[in-house]
């Protein structure tokens, strides 16, 4: 009953993903491999010392997302690359799968009926990205990417950076290259440093949002969806008046 | 001294008061707070009926619809052991405000669960037929359907209707002006289809119910077009409405495909009672207790911030009392519903009004319980539903001039909303003409993929939903000479919307006589509760 409309046939969706379409960010990926190290004692130490960086992680992300992947990213330098992307598909199954938010699939199942073509935009990195890609059933994947030398990690990404004001470029780029018209395209973001993302389409969506992007969503008037929210379940609006007297009663 | 003056009416009907030199201020609604204002000499000020005295026993005259329906076998006739039935249910957006427990669906929905499981019917659905309504909040199916319905089939045979849903909708097939017919798949696939309606307008019920209730947007687009609202002459008048003409004709439809049994109530108007009841008093005679009531609330709710104002008046459920239940085939059961409810809420007046004035509540169909009347509702109620009342010919004459009391704020609601916004700020602002916007703009909100998840697991209208209330006032706007709203707290919503401000009624009704002329005919209608005026 539900009929695509040929007028988005340009059109795309760019989600970011971390907090957006899934519960957890890139530190929990890091995590993930610093636990699954050969060696009992590296794990031990490496998942500890990935414990004692987060202030730092934290820190820095407050200060400039730049900062945050330098800081950040130096964490995998001498890691090889056949390890890494091997992991990835047991880092999809054992950590983000069960964290992807209730709604998220069916938004994009929403938007692919609809005609749209599906992208995910994310500062996480690719390989760990490309199994939830495939999940979700996007068209494509813009994610950042390691540097390697002869098969190790440089502890460096290649430019450009996919966060902050640079998503935006990027997708100004994609969109030049697959003919979208970025008007009538949608983003979805839950943190206010992905405000560039979401102002250079035509249908910005506050997911989850902070409480910057929040109040930001507010004053633009962008609608705002809560992805978190199991649908039989009403969280996004409190009973209000007598109806909250009669959920107290009942 | 207002307390001791004698009661002059120059009508000889209750509800028709005329203004005289020493009448009392009228009150208004004005969104979530009242106004007293003085009206000039000569103005009609027309009331609604009494409320009618309720049926002594409710359980016992649903039972007896249901035993004794209209050209239709009983409904425990209809049942066998083992078959597939489904409970379509109205949604919260009647009756206005929400009425106090238990909700009169509640007591329909016990008697006709208790009546399907004594049959040894056990697949039994219950649907809440909401249309491209929002979902309603499981906290609110709870309150209308009571506890015991709510145990029992929450959440895997109580659950919301959902017209998006690719899956869970069915082509019936076109009528013979080419409307699409849509189904949702369950209510398709059942033997049997109960549909619990309760009627609060004369729009609503009949062949409305399942055509529209349970439909999806490709056969709600047939007639939710600007072109249908101006043939509607007027959509409370069903044998004149265009829309209903639309929904029989997709009914007809249904009704020869499926085996639907229709079970509709009938409510008075006690809208408000107990210290609220000098609300919808003739002002002539209040009591001085009424006046030191009125003075009192209007003083509290000019003290108290927007949001409190609202939380009052949605703690204060209606009154509302069932004054008849009738069951069986659609038109003869509709037919009799239609009867008792003009009975309740038709008044007779003579001729139209050049100037017509009323308050706007805080109240809609679709903003029960959410944070505000947003500008598109007050459109709706004032261009929409009370243009809109009245039979036989127009309560407001062509080329008249309309005034309305609320302030217009540009406040909606997100949660429940969403398109709202962007219709409201970005397309209004490109164009306010209906036609455009359906051709140009409502496919595009209604296959907006943000707005159809939240429509399907959110709790807001369906993407399209503003477009169809701006149309809803389609019919107003182009019979209306002019809008003039008295009290907007700004100037941009009016502007919006083609309106012109007035600071106060006197001021309103200056300027609507310098269109209408110094001896126009001025009336007010003192909604709420509503009326519909039959129009001599």
């Amino acid at each position: 009953m539900h009929r695509a409309s040929s007028k988005y046939k340009n059109s795309a969706a760019f989600y970011d993903v971390d907090g957006t379409l899934i519960k957890i960010n890139i530190v929990h990926a890091f995590a993930f491999y610093a636990s699954r190290h050969a060696s009992l004692t590296e794990s031990a130490r490496r998942t500890i010392q990935t414990a004692l960086s987060i202030p730092v992680f934290w820190a820095a992300d407050k200060l400039s997302r730049k900062w945050f992947n330098e800081i950040f990213y130096r964490s995998y330098e001498g890691q090889s690359e056949d390890r890494l992307v091997v992991l990835a598909d047991e880092l999809f199954e054992d950590v983000i799968k069960p964290n992807i938010y209730p709604r998220a699939r069916a938004l994009m199942e929403e938007s692919k009926r609809a005609g749209v073509r599906q992208v995910l935009v994310s500062g996480a990195l690719d390989f760990t990205m490309r199994p939830l890609a495939n999940y979700l059933g996007a068209d494509d994947l813009i994610a950042n990417q390691l540097e390697f030398v002869d098969h190790y990690a440089t502890g460096k990404l290649k430019k450009p950076f996919v966060a902050g004001a640079t998503k935006a470029d990027i997708m100004r780029a994609y969109a030049k290259q697959h003919d979208i018209d970025l008007a009538e395209s949608w983003a979805y973001s839950d943190s206010f440093s992905d405000y560039a993302m979401l102002a250079v389409v035509g249908h910005p969506t506050a997911c989850n949002p902070d409480f910057r992007l929040r109040s930001l969503a507010r004053s633009y008037d962008w609608p705002v969806l809560w992805l978190d929210e199991e649908p039989s379940h009403s969280v996004a609006r409190r009973p209000q008046g007598l109806a909250r007297q009669i959920r107290r009663t009942h | 001294m207002r307390a001791i003056r004698p009661k002059l009416r120059s009508h000889a009907r209750e509800h028709i008061v005329t203004i005289d030199t020493d009448s009392a201020p009228r009150l208004f609604f004005y969104g979530e707070n009242l106004l007293m204002e003085d009206l000039p000499v000569g103005t009609r000020v027309i009331y609604p009926k009494r409320p009618m005295t309720p049926v002594a026993n409710p359980k016992a005259a649903i039972r007896y619809a249901l035993n004794q329906p209209e050209d239709s076998e009983p409904l425990h006739a209809l049942l066998r052991p083992g078959m597939k039935v489904t409970i379509a249910v109205d949604d919260i957006s009647m009756p206005l405000p929400i009425m106090r427990t238990p909700d009169v669906r509640q007591l329909v929905l016990e008697i006709v669960c208790e009546m399907l499981s004594d049959h040894g019917v056990d697949d039994v659905h219950i649907i809440i037929a909401l249309g491209l309504h929002r979902r309603m909040h499981d906290w609110e199916i709870k309150r209308m359907v009571g506890p015991k319905v709510w145990d029992e089939y929450w959440p895997d045979r109580l659950y919301n209707h959902d017209g998006c849903d690719p899956d869970g909708m069915v082509l019936l097939g076109k009528t013979p002006h080419g409307e699409l017919v849509e189904m949702n798949r369950r209510v398709a696939e059942s033997d049997l289809t109960i549909y619990v309606n309760l009627n609060f307008v004369p729009m609503n019920g009949g062949h409305k119910s399942m055509a529209v209730g349970l439909c999806g947007y490709e056969s709600l687009k047939a007639h939710h077009t600007p072109a249908g609202i101006v043939k509607s002459n007027s959509y409370m008048d069903p044998p004149k409405s265009f829309l209903s003409h639309s929904f029989k004709r997709q009914g007809d439809l249904i009704e020869k495909t499926l085996k639907v049994f229709h079970i509709e109530t009938v409510l008075n108007n006690r809208a408000f009672d107990g210290p609220l009841s000098f609300l919808t008093k003739n002002e002539d005679d209040f009591t001085e207790t009424d006046r030191l009531k009125y003075q009192a609330m209007k003083w509290t709710l000019d003290k108290l911030p927007f949001a409190a104002r609202r939380e009052i008046f949605m703690r204060t459920p209606a009154a509302y009392e069932l004054i008849g239940c009738y069951a069986g085939a659609c038109d003869p059961a509709h037919d009799r519903t239609l009867a008792k409810q003009n009975e309740q809420n038709c008044v007779e007046v003579d001729g139209p009004a050049d100037i017509l004035l009323f308050g706007i509540p805080y109240i809609s169909p679709y903003n029960v319980n959410s944070k505000a009347l947003n500008p598109l509702l007050v459109q709706v109620m004032a261009l929409g539903y009370f243009y809109h009342m009245y039979r036989h010919q127009p309560i407001l004459r062509d080329g008249g001039v309309l005034i309305l009391t609320h302030p217009c704020s540009d406040k909606f609601d997100p949660v429940h909303h969403p398109s709202y916004i962007e219709f409201f700020n970005r397309i209004l602002t490109e164009t306010t003409d209906a036609y455009t916007i359906e051709k140009k703009y409502q496919d595009e909100l209604a296959y907006n993929p943000s707005y159809i998840e939240m429509y399907r697991r959110g709790n807001a209208y369906h993407g399209a939903h503003p477009c169809f209330m701006w149309y809803w006032g389609q019919r107003g706007r182009e019979k209306c000479s002019r809008v003039i709203v008295v009290g907007a707290d700004n100037a941009t919503v009016p502007q919006i919307m083609g309106w012109e401000r007035a600071g106060s009624i006197a001021e309103a009704i200056a300027m609507a006589r310098g269109t209408m002329g110094r001896s126009a005919q001025i009336s007010m209608l003192h909604h709420p509760p509503y009326m519909i005026c039959d129009v001599m």
